[in-house]
């Protein structure tokens, strides 16, 4: 294994379980944002029902981005935290709320109100933390000695802002793809009425968020516009036009499944995107992954679990995600 | 208005909150799941509905604690890095490993069946959903060992090396490093705190309703099975409580002093004080009242043993002795108030009056929070115990923190208070609403829940989820 690079390998396990903790919080935060415009009672019922017995285990993949990074990449993890202070409190506090709201909303039907409010407004929260602290991390973080070296509200700024809204509509986008395939009658009827203009909304942001990207510093300029690599960086505006083009046109034909699948798509096709503007950094521009990665002896003890354990992960997930395959219908699955 | 308040004493307050309050969870959802998955491998064996009741009774109540334990823990996992950045930084090629091993063999299996555990049952049929539920028990106790190896680690490190950066890092074999010479102890000693915690809350709900009715079936039961544990474990308990003591006597000398407010050196055998006021300033206990020679028989089992005291060590490593000595009086007062429990409901059984005895019944209503102060009092005693450090002797607290403003500490220590307060005492109220609900005898089996439409079975809970997907 000595000439295998394990920064890489784990850079790469970390970008994973970020990409899968996006997609698949991504639609169960979605239908959180979404939440207010569905209508109280069945509505409502079955698109929290779609949900409920997935959230938990989409949740988790949070939690190992999180715990992966404090293990294989302790510096980045000490680095970002404290630089993203505000958001990281307000996002946990978010999924504070928005977790109980699973079990609580049916405990005593008088708070309901409160509880679905609790539970959107934590998602909204939730999703705006995450996408503005995804704008902070691209915009630089000041470190000095190893450690983050500015002040607890430099994340803020207008393209951490503009990353922020970013994140919250192409979360509502996966969300509302995830009721269409997943709910029946008036609750996916709306979820429809909602993909039209959600898609064309992520597509403005994400256009709005890779036209200032190269903007902020001369390095992701030069990463995405100049030979040879622009050969390869353009693949992923012209995947992004394919995908879109098959977007709609499965929301026009009424496909179910279509749209979500191009949905996910997409958000695959900007995080590509993210990692050609930020590899090998792990904190950009300041901290590479080789500076911030743990020691070899820490890495390939994590490896050799993982190898095994994040497979079987995947397949329980799957059989689980299986077991409650079908509408969530007001009489259930089918 | 927060700017003069010194950021590290609000980091700290922070993490002994957040911790403080997830634990509460774990310590009733470790000993929940366990219990559900006896319930429910009763009902398959004996085919008894009253355990298929049980079941899902104690089932909805461990939704919702579950629940808060999740949303509790995900916040613990930011906490090192946004408060302790330093100690991130430093422990974390050590620490890291264990904690991304408790989220992948723990976490995800919890979570993986948790679903399946909850809605299930008449999708995938009473086998593999009993199997889900062990997965999910199984989950649980896999957390427990991790998470305990990490703290332990930090209380007794071992197996590691210091590289040029200042970060520990590990040296040898992972075993050293996991199976440190406290982890153990600790292990057991929390793990068996969790049945205690569960088994006299479930003692206090079953007495609850026998106190109404003592022909309740389900009360019944779930009263007889509590007692049986709170009989048999609270002994073990004891003894694995003195076992870890004896092993922090050995590597933390100075924690085991201060909680037995111990000053001065005792060549000739040491006393123990039953109550006093301890003063690290004056260095000395106020008001003592102490047996003489106990405190050695207690931790050398030998009542003549020397024992050095706190002023043999230099005063910095001193951690905050009035804190440590009463909390762990209060954890072991109520260890022995659990014995007495245990014996007492051994007694009404010999004598057939298990179900009779009204003030056996109030005693154990009484006690059914018992197990969680008890737990946190025993955190208090270990973490505080082990202050100024935290990794012990190596690392100090003062220098482990993130480079923090006051006024977004105190803004966020101040937003947890006010979240956690508001969302879990809600939680904690559906809870006991729950509780107060007499288990029923005439509940159809799971598999035969009979279909319903959604939404309008908001108050029954779980055993109505099956039918609102159903
Ligand atoms: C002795 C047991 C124990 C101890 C000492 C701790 N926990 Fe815990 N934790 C559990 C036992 C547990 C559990 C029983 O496994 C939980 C409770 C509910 C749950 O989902 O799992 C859990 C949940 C839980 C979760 C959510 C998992 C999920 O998403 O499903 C996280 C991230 C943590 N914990 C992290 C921590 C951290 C960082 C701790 C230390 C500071 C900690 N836990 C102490
Ligand atoms: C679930 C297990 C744990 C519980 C219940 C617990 C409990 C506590 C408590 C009650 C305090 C407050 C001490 C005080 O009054 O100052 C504390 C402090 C602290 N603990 Fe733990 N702890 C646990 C695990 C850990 C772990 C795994 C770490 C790993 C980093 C840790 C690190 C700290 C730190 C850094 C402090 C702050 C220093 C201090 O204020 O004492 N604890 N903990
Ligand atoms: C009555 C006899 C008991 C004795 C002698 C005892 C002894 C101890 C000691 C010495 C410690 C501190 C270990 C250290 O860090 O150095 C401890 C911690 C602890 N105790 Fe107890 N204990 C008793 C009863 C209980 C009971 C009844 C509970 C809960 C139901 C409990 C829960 C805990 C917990 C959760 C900890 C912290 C984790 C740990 O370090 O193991 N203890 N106990």
């Amino acid at each position: 294994m000595e000439h295998i690079d394990l920064t890489i390998v784990w850079a790469g396990i970390i970008g994973f379980a970020v990409c899968a903790y996006v997609v698949m919080d991504g639609f169960d935060l979605g239908i959180g944002i979404l939440f207010p415009i569905y209508s109280v009672g069945e509505e409502r019922d079955q698109a929290m029902n779609s949900i409920a017995p997935v959230w938990d285990g989409n949740e988790t993949w949070l939690v190992l981005g999180g715990g992966g990074l404090f293990a294989a990449f302790p510096l980045a993890y000490a680095i970002i935290l404290p630089a993203t202070y505000p958001l990281m409190i307000a996002m946990l506090l978010g999924l504070v709320f928005r977790g109980v709201a699973f079990e609580f909303r049916w405990r005593d039907p008088r708070h309901r109100p409160f509880w679905d409010m609790a539970f959107s407004l934590g998602s909204v929260v939730a999703a705006l933390a995450q996408g503005i602290t995804l704008g902070a991390i691209l915009q630089g973080i000041h470190v000095q000695n190893d450690a983050y070296a500015g002040g607890w509200l430099d994340w803020l700024s207008p393209f951490s802002l503009l990353t922020g809204v970013a994140v919250v509509i192409g979360y509502a986008l996966l969300g509302a793809t995830w009721l269409i395939w997943r709910t029946e009658y008036r609750s996916q009827q709306r979820a429809r009425h909602l993909a039209l203009p959600l898609g064309v909304a992520t597509l403005l942001a994400l256009a709005a968020v890779s036209l200032a990207t190269p903007f902020l510093a001369y390095d992701y300029w030069r990463r995405w516009f100049t030979m040879p690599g622009v050969l390869l960086t353009a693949q992923v505006p012209l995947l992004v036009l394919i995908c879109s083009a098959a977007f709609f046109w499965g929301l026009k034909r009424g496909y179910e499944r279509l749209p979500f699948l191009m949905a996910l798509a997409l958000f695959l096709l900007g995080f590509i995107g993210l990692g050609i503007s930020i590899f090998p950094y792990a904190v950009p521009r300041a901290v590479t992954i080789w500076d911030a990665a743990a020691p070899y002896q820490s890495q390939l003890f994590m490896l050799v679990g993982s190898v095994v354990i994040i497979p079987t992960i995947i397949a329980y997930t799957g059989w689980a995600y299986w077991v409650f395959r079908g509408k969530a219908g007001t009489h259930g699955y089918h | 208005m927060f700017a003069d308040l010194d950021p590290v004493i609000l980091a700290r307050a922070q993490f002994a909150f957040t911790v403080s309050f997830h634990f509460i969870f774990p310590a009733f959802s470790i000993g929940l799941a366990s219990y559900l998955m006896v319930l429910e491998g009763l009902w398959l064996r004996t085919g008894k509905g009253v355990y298929a009741n049980l079941y899902r009774y104690w089932l909805k109540i461990f939704a919702v604690a579950f629940g808060m334990g999740v949303v509790s823990g995900v916040v613990m996992s930011y906490q090192f890095g946004t408060n302790w950045s330093v100690f991130s930084t430093k422990a974390g090629p050590v620490i890291g490993p264990l904690m991304a091993y408790e989220v992948l063999t723990a976490f995800f299996l919890e979570a993986g069946f948790l679903g399946v555990m909850l809605f299930g049952i008449n999708k995938v049929g009473k086998g593999l959903h009993f199997f889900a539920t062990c997965m999910v028990a199984l989950g649980t106790m896999i957390s427990a060992t991790w998470i305990i190896s990490v703290n332990s680690w930090m209380q007794t490190p071992t197996g590691y090396a210091i590289n040029a950066k200042g970060q520990f890092v590990p040296a040898g074999s992972w075993l050293d490093i996991i199976f440190n010479p406290s982890f153990p102890f600790r292990l057991v000693h929390t793990v068996i705190a969790a049945y205690l915690t569960t088994a006299l809350v479930v003692g206090a709900v079953g007495a609850w309703h026998l106190l109404k009715n003592r022909q309740n079936l389900g009360a019944r039961t779930m009263f007889s099975m509590a007692m049986w544990m709170a009989a048999i474990v609270t002994p073990i308990q004891i003894f694995a409580g003195d076992a870890h003591g004896l092993n922090t006597l050995e590597h933390q000398p100075v924690k085991v002093l201060a909680m037995e407010g111990h000053y001065e050196a005792s060549p000739e055998g040491a006393s123990l004080i039953l109550f006093g006021l301890p003063s690290n300033e004056d260095e000395r206990v106020h008001y003592e009242l102490a047996v003489p020679r106990l405190g050695s028989l207690i931790l050398k089992h030998d009542p003549n043993a020397p024992l050095p005291g706190l002023k043999d060590y230099p005063k910095d490593r001193w951690p905050p002795t009035p804190i440590v000595f009463w909390s762990f009086r209060i954890m072991v007062g109520l260890g022995f108030a659990m014995l007495g429990l245990g014996l007492w409901s051994l007694l009404a059984r010999v004598r057939k009056k298990l179900y009779d005895w009204t003030w056996l019944h109030r005693a154990a209503v009484a006690m059914g929070p018992a197990g969680f102060v008890a737990v946190i009092a025993g955190w208090v005693t270990t973490e505080v115990g082990r202050q100024p450090f935290t990794v012990y002797g190596l690392l100090r607290t003062a220098e482990s923190h993130s480079p923090l403003a006051a006024p977004a500490v105190a803004a966020s220590l101040l937003a947890f208070i006010v979240v956690y307060f508001g969302a879990f005492g809600a939680g904690t109220m559906y809870v006991l609403k729950m509780m107060a609900k007499p288990p029923s005898a005439d509940e159809p089996e799971p598999a035969k829940v009979p279909q319903r439409a959604a939404g309008i079975t908001p108050a029954a809970g779980v055993a109505a989820a099956p039918q609102r997907r159903a």
